[in-house]
């Protein structure tokens, strides 16, 4: 035993009871959304729950999905990255000119676009843990060099999807898409691993107290790099899914900003931006009220400019609710990173105190 | 500890080096002989550069004082199976790129302008819009939800890129509903008619013929772009290489803006200080006074240049007495579509293939177009072609 | 327990010269390698004008850089300022629209304008505790749409040249500099008062908090009072800058754009610790001039347009990870600061 695994109960997502909190109101507000949305869509007599619009809400949550739970995963690991926007386009580029319409190649393009995709993600990796690079630049600059590679090689569309592969961005069942579907299907694995695998307790471990899970013998490179690795490709997956839609390959989807709208995505579903609390149930739901404002925006035909005011606003808005259903709850006082005074009635620890952390009423007995 | 950080240094150094080395080698180019003028291939199809440049000389079919009805060598197709009824009735829809740029801001008012003209003479009935703010994926999903929604009696489609929207076309044809494509186009033909303006070559083409006939042999020409790998871009870009390669001017280098002005005027200011800059060629004329005002600050004499029919541009040119040419890509293309979609509606012939005249703007038309224009903003164009519709000029200058 | 010299008590031992510590010499040295590299393209670089000319092209980015800093050593990002740039050129084109009797009153109101926008940008995140990198996110598109919405899509109106003399004029007549650039001056006068802000009771509550706002909190520092100037301070400089650069090119569609990122990336390059309570106002300057004479440079290079992002994306990564590696005792696993994280010390720091 050079390392003993950590028991699970410790490291488990401390503030369980907190999780399900947010994550309640983060559904909470995903409904209230979408009753003020129907109510506002049918004073126009129209309905906001036609199957076009359901379709058409689904569609546009799955390619944000994709983004947003490899993005969980990072910022659960206390880290970030900037850089998917870039994979995803290097991601359809690479998927679209390996495929070259060759619907016998749909395997090959597939893997080489994934393969490439998660040597980036083991590149932010490591830049991030073993040259210390900040993950903001780490994933910035990573996110320039593609940039860089993009613009010299592809000038703009390049390659062919065949029409097999297409089936991935338009088919459906029924009212879902199957980009949806395996959204989903890949959101409910990574909500598994998160619970139940030591890799998942290890991702909370880190980005909750790096510091606490080295001593508690956690390799802390190790979920840091698998989370960067996810995220690229998931990233991939996201620009697979841009590819199959797009019939072929296009570079300049990297100035669509998908990087900050999953950031968004994140943080709307809950996800505490500096690690260590969140997780993908929430994220869904932050992506799903994301997508609900497009579509209303679209049915109720908003000025393009108006958006992008009301969609600051609503998500600054959310985001405030949160933090004040969190506050009240007193699990999160001094460790929320903008907070005002703390109450001073709740000193931290003394410097060399007894414990690693100061115990927190929502810790749920772990320890 | 102290080998890592020699190898950060080293990491660091090397990206210099290479930065260097890379320098060096387009350096020597760039000395030598200029940028490189063979176009990319991907964006070079001689013979469709060879129509473009041929079709600026063709007299275009139509009304000669209002050129959004003008096309050249048209093949008229029959529409009668789309005739509506009630044409007043018929929602027409449009899925818009974006207006994320002035030229498409300018575009997009005219548009609304012949809607409303169109909406009281009962030709059209209500006119949806999406607008997908360049992004691809969100304008597939905005044209299958007009699709889907099934309220759609024409589709009008301004897509943000040529190859990725076709899949989303096809399926707006599928539906059975007339569509009409604007500006740029797709890998199909299943619109019934596909409008846009002689081109991106033709454009290119202007400008860099023009510097070619002002400037002296040996002169030194600085090309500005705005970014790479959009396709009416691009082939501006492909046209001045070709003109160029075939002339005996020196081709410095090309750079990319973003269309901002203040990387315009630093990049055109550090050009200056390195050797004299007599040729301006520009994708775009965004930013092009910025450029000129780089001249100014350095106390040098204006060059020639190629600008764009953006007012801004135009009147300092009229100011200054500049030797400039404005190549156009017809702004007032964007009252085409609705007109085409309600004679669609109407079961009249449309061209299957609606080639919009495009006429640069020369020193002898420029004040002329100045004049009509003079309440408009600086960033307005000059070739908007809304001056018979009820709500000029107010529509354009209180935007 | 004097958790008021934080930044002092931080620095590590065994390195008595905490002012070149870290970032500082690193981004010295890249500044003087990057001019050196320079040189040899274009040895007429260090005469006075051009040299001006990059002074002056520059000084917006140190302004922003300025700002950026205060909110990043309080431990917060400031992604609008960007917008906020644009923001401003915009509104005061379509307002002075020309006419110079309305040049002083319409840069009252930029300034007026953007310390709201810091302030609004600093209560949200402090009093409603939305994290900062959201909250500047929304004010980012806030701004972004509500000006253009404004404007109906694209600038309008045009600015006086009383107002453009800031950013393009300069005083004439100077020995060996030939110009000196109005903007030059503003953005040294604006470094300096950052140095000396820092150094006052103001600037060492700022850092403390972004070290440990718990911590500051105990003693007796209004944490969300200092970062809420902080913020205020931060549009307060990029209201300065957008005069600066609206003076310098005028008003395009595009001003302003991707600034946030330029600017975070300075501030970075200089050292100072994203997640707050480290780094030196002169090491951010010095990181602006740095991001823009890599962007001399590959002009000068004549450097292929597509590739220069890929050698930025280098240079950045092997910069900070140089620097990183200097300021050694830092944690490996150290990602981000949590600044509210007493037990998240760094060992073998001082901390009495």
């Amino acid at each position: 035993m050079t390392r003993s695994p950590v028991s699970p109960s410790l490291l488990d997502p401390r503030s369980l009871p907190t999780r399900i909190g947010t994550t309640a109101l983060v559904y909470a507000a995903l409904v209230v959304i979408l009753a003020v949305s129907a109510v506002l869509v049918s004073a126009q007599g129209a309905n906001l729950f036609t199957p076009a619009n359901t379709v058409d809400l689904l569609t546009r949550s799955s390619l944000l999905g994709f983004l947003a739970i490899g993005m969980t995963l990072v910022i659960l690991c206390r880290s970030l990255d900037l850089s998917v926007g870039y994979v995803a386009a290097l991601s359809t580029v690479v998927a679209a000119t390996v495929m070259a319409g060759d619907p016998g190649r749909i395997a090959l393009g597939v893997g080489a676009a994934l393969g490439v995709c998660a040597l980036i993600g083991l590149a932010n990796g490591l830049v991030v843990t073993k040259l210390r690079v900040n993950p903001f630049i780490a994933t910035l600059g990573m996110g320039l060099i593609i940039k860089g590679y993009l613009d010299t090689n592809f000038q703009g569309p390049a390659g062919d999807v065949p029409s097999a592969f297409q089936v991935f961005g338009y088919a459906r069942i029924g009212l879902l898409p199957v980009s949806t579907v395996v959204m989903l299907v890949l959101a409910a694995v990574a909500i598994w691993a998160l619970a139940r695998t030591r890799l998942g307790h290890h991702m909370y471990a880190v980005g909750g107290d790096a510091e606490v899970a080295r001593l508690s013998g956690v390799r802390v490179a190790t979920p840091v790099v698998t989370a960067h690795v996810l995220c690229s490709v998931l990233a991939g997956v996201a620009g697979l899914l841009l590819a199959a839609r797009f019939g072929t390959g296009n570079a300049l989807v990297y100035g669509n900003g998908y990087e900050l709208e999953a950031i968004a995505a994140v943080v709307l579903g809950g996800t505490y931006l500096l690690g260590g609390r969140g997780g993908v149930a929430g994220t869904i739901a932050g992506v799903l009220i994301l997508a609900t404002l497009d579509t209303v925006f679209n049915v109720l035909a908003v000025d393009p400019f108006v958006k992008d005011v009301l969609r600051g606003t609503i998500v600054i808005a959310a985001v405030a609710l949160y933090a004040r259903g969190q506050l009240s709850r007193a699990a999160v006082r001094v460790r929320f990173p903008s907070g005002g005074t703390p109450p001073p009635e709740d000193p931290p620890d003394p410097p060399g105190g007894p414990s690693p952390r100061d115990p927190e009423p929502a810790v749920g007995g772990a320890r | 500890m102290h080998v890592p950080r020699v190898l950060l240094a080293g990491a660091a150094g090397l990206a210099l080096v290479l930065s260097g080395c890379t320098g060096d080698a387009s350096d020597g180019a760039a000395d030598g002989n200029g940028a490189d003028l063979t176009p990319e291939e991907e964006w070079f199809d001689q013979e469709e550069f060879d129509r473009q440049l041929a079709q600026r000389d063709i007299e275009p079919e139509g009304p000669e004082d209002e050129p959004w009805m003008q096309a050249i060598e048209p093949e008229w197709i029959d529409t009668s199976e789309w005739e509506f009824d009630d044409p007043g009735e018929a929602t027409v829809c449009f899925s818009n790129a974006s207006v994320s740029n002035p030229w498409r801001v300018t575009g997009f008012i005219t548009m609304e302008q012949q809607v409303e003209a169109l909406q009281e003479a009962g030709e059209i009935g209500d006119f949806q819009v999406s607008d997908a703010s360049d992004d691809d994926n969100q304008q597939i999903s905005d044209i299958q939800a007009f699709v889907d929604s099934g309220d759609c009696d024409a589709i009008i489609i301004s897509p943000s890129t040529t190859a990725t929207m076709t899949p989303a076309v096809e399926t707006a044809c599928e539906s059975g509903v007339p569509v009409v494509v604007f500006d740029r186009g797709v890998n199909t033909d299943c619109a019934v008619t596909f409008i846009h303006p002689i081109g991106g070559y033709a454009y290119g083409a202007d400008a860099a013929e023009f510097l070619v006939d002002s400037l002296e042999p040996g002169s030194r020409v600085l090309a500005l772009r705005i970014l790479p790998g959009v396709d009416s871009l691009e082939h501006r870009w492909a046209a001045a290489q070709t003109v160029f390669d075939d002339s005996d001017l020196e081709i410095i280098g090309y750079e990319f803006t973003d269309g901002d002005g203040a990387q315009i005027k630093d990049l055109v200011s550090q050009h200056l200080q390195r050797g004299a800059v007599d040729g301006i060629w520009m994708d775009a004329g965004d930013g092009a006074v910025a450029g000129l005002e780089a001249f100014e600050d350095a106390g040098q004499e204006y060059p020639v240049v190629s600008g764009e029919d953006e007012l801004s541009f135009m009147r300092k040119w009229q100011e200054e007495e500049l030797e400039a040419i404005a190549p156009v890509y017809s702004n007032f293309q964007w009252r085409t579509p609705v007109l085409a979609a309600s004679m669609i509606l109407q079961g009249e012939e449309v061209p299957e293939e609606w080639v919009l005249p495009q006429e640069a703007v020369t020193e002898e038309t420029r004040d002329e177009l100045l004049e009509v224009n003079s309440g408009m903003p600086s960033l307005h164009y000059a070739r908007f072609g809304g001056e018979d519709l009820p709500g000029f000029p107010e529509a354009w200058e209180d935007r | 327990m004097s958790t008021t010299r934080p930044a002092a008590e931080r620095t590590p031992r065994r390195n008595p010269l905490s002012m070149l510590s870290g970032g500082t010499a690193t981004v010295a040295l890249l500044l003087a390698v990057v001019f050196a590299v320079i040189a040899t393209q274009n040895p007429s670089f260090f005469e006075g004008p051009p040299l001006m000319s990059f002074a002056r092209m520059a000084a917006p980015l140190v302004l922003l850089a300025i700002g950026q800093y205060f909110v990043i050593v309080s431990g917060e990002f400031d992604l609008s300022v960007g917008s906020l740039v644009g923001a401003q050129v915009v509104i005061a084109a379509r307002l002075i629209d020309g006419d110079p009797s309305r040049t002083l009153p319409v840069l009252a109101l930029m300034l007026v304008f953007g310390l709201v926008v810091g302030l609004v940008n600093g209560l949200v995140t402090t009093v409603l505790k939305v994290p900062s990198i959201i909250t500047t996110l929304g004010t980012m598109l806030i701004l972004f749409g509500a000006v253009r919405y404004w404007t109906g899509g694209a600038p309008t109106g045009e600015l006086s040249e009383a107002f453009r003399l800031a950013g393009r004029g300069g005083i004439e007549g100077v020995p060996f500099l030939g110009q000196l650039p109005y903007a030059l001056i503003i953005a040294a006068a604006a470094t300096a008062g950052a140095v000396w802000l820092m150094r006052s009771s103001y600037g060492r509550s700022l850092m403390a908090t972004g070290d440990n706002d718990v911590a500051a909190a105990f003693s007796g520092v209004r944490v969300w009072r200092v970062r809420t100037t902080a913020f205020v301070l931060s549009g307060l400089m990029a209201s300065v800058a957008a005069v600066l650069i609206g003076g310098f090119s005028g008003v395009t569609a595009q001003v302003g754009d991707g600034l946030e990122f330029t600017a975070i990336t300075a501030v970075v390059l200089g050292g100072v610790v994203l997640g707050g309570g480290r780094g030196t106002v002169v090491a951010a300057v010095l990181g602006a001039l740095t991001v823009e004479a890599l962007f001399t440079l590959f002009t000068q290079l004549y450097l292929p347009a597509t590739i220069q992002p890929t050698v930025q994306g280098l240079i950045i990564i092997a910069a900070v990870a140089y620097a990183s590696r200097r300021g050694d005792l830092r944690l490996p696993e150290r990602l981000r600061r949590r600044p509210g994280h007493p037990t998240e010390r760094p060992l073998g720091t001082s901390r009495r």
